[in-house]
C-alpha cells in the first residue's frame, strides 16, 4: 500500500491543532456557566462527538445507498469505516452527557426520550458489526450490512428530533428551549465561540480519522485477498 | 442569590473521558495498521516463494 498522502498528514497535524484549541477554548476562553458551574463546559465536547457520530452513521447510509447501487466493494469499505467511528464518538457523547447529567439532573442516567433515542441508536450500530460477524460470504455480507445502515440511519433524525417531538427533561440549546428542560442555558457569544469553533474541529477529526480508517480498510481487503492467492 | 455549584471534578471527569476514549481507539488503529502492513510483507514474501 502506498505511504501516507502527505494531504493526510496534514490533516492529522491539523486536526490535532484545533482539537488543542477546541479544548483551550472550552476550559479557558469560555466563561464559567452560573447556574452548573465548570461541568457545563462539557458540552462543548458533547454536542461536537455527537454532531460526529450523526454525521458518520448518515455517511454509513449514504454509503450503503451506494454499494446497493453500484456493487462496488469500496462503498462497503467507506460504511464499515463511517460506522466504527461514529460508535465511538457518539459512545464519548453520550458518557459525557451522563456525566453532565449526575450534577444538572442529580442522576448519571434517565429513560428520557433523547437519552434512550441515543442509547437505541448506538445499540443498533454495535449490532451492526455482529451481523456482519454472521456472514461469511463477503458480497452477501456487503449487501445486508448496506440495507442494514439504511435501515439504521432512521435513528439519526429520531434521535436528534426526540428532545423537540417529545416533553423530555434534556435541554435545546440551540433553538426553542423547551419547558421541561432542566440544565438549559443561553449562550453567551464567548460560549458561542468555543461552542461553533469545537464543532468545526470536531468535523475536520472526524474527515481526518475517517480517511484514515477507510486506508485501513483497504489494507485489510488486500491481505485477505493475498492470504487467498498465497493459500490457492 | 443563587450560588454557583462545584462541578469542577465532573469537567475534569469528562475531559479525561474523551482524551482516554479517543486515545485508545486512535491506539487500536495504529496498531492493527501495523499488524496488517506485517501480514502484507509476509504473505508477499510467501506468495513470491510460491512463484520462484
Amino acid at each position: 500500500m502506498n505511504k501516507k498522502p502527505k494531504i493526510l498528514l496534514f490533516l492529522d497535524i491539523f486536526s490535532l491543532v484545533l482539537l488543542a484549541g477546541a479544548t483551550y477554548l472550552s476550559l479557558n476562553y469560555a466563561p464559567m456557566e452560573v447556574t452548573m458551574g465548570n461541568v457545563q463546559k462539557v458540552f462543548y465536547f458533547h454536542v461536537a462527538n455527537a454532531w460526529v457520530g450523526m454525521l458518520g452513521f448518515i455517511a454509513a447510509g449514504v454509503a450503503g445507498i451506494a454499494y446497493l447501487r453500484t456493487g462496488n466493494s469500496k462503498w462497503d469499505i467507506v460504511e464499515v469505516a463511517a460506522v466504527e467511528i461514529s460508535l465511538v464518538f457518539f459512545l464519548i457523547a453520550i458518557m459525557l452527557g451522563s456525566i453532565w447529567a449526575r450534577p444538572a439532573w442529580n442522576t448519571w442516567w434517565t429513560w428520557e426520550p433523547r437519552l434512550t433515542t441515543a442509547a437505541i441508536t448506538e445499540m443498533i450500530y454495535l449490532a451492526y458489526f455482529m451481523l456482519r460477524n454472521g456472514i461469511e460470504d463477503p458480497n452477501r455480507r456487503a449487501r445486508f450490512s448496506a440495507v442494514y445502515t439504511l435501515v439504521g440511519s432512521v435513528s439519526v433524525p429520531i434521535t436528534f428530533m426526540a428532545i423537540r417531538l417529545f416533553r423530555t427533561i434534556h435541554p435545546v440549546v440551540i433553538g426553542s428551549e423547551s419547558a421541561q428542560a432542566q440544565g438549559g442555558f443561553n449562550m453567551s457569544p464567548d460560549m458561542k465561540v468555543a461552542f461553533f469553533f469545537a464543532l468545526f474541529a470536531f468535523t475536520i477529526l472526524f474527515i481526518d480519522v475517517f480517511w484514515n480508517r477507510i486506508r485501513l480498510g483497504i489494507l485489510q481487503n488486500k491481505v485477505e485477498e493475498l492470504k487467498l492467492k498465497v493459500m490457492e | 442569590m443563587s450560588v454557583t455549584p462545584e462541578t469542577t471534578n465532573y469537567m475534569i471527569g469528562g475531559f479525561v473521558t474523551f482524551f482516554v476514549v479517543f486515545t485508545v481507539y486512535i491506539t487500536s488503529l495504529i496498531v492493527r495498521w501495523n499488524n496488517l502492513k506485517r501480514d502484507e510483507m509476509t504473505l508477499e514474501e510467501l506468495e513470491k516463494g510460491k512463484k520462484s
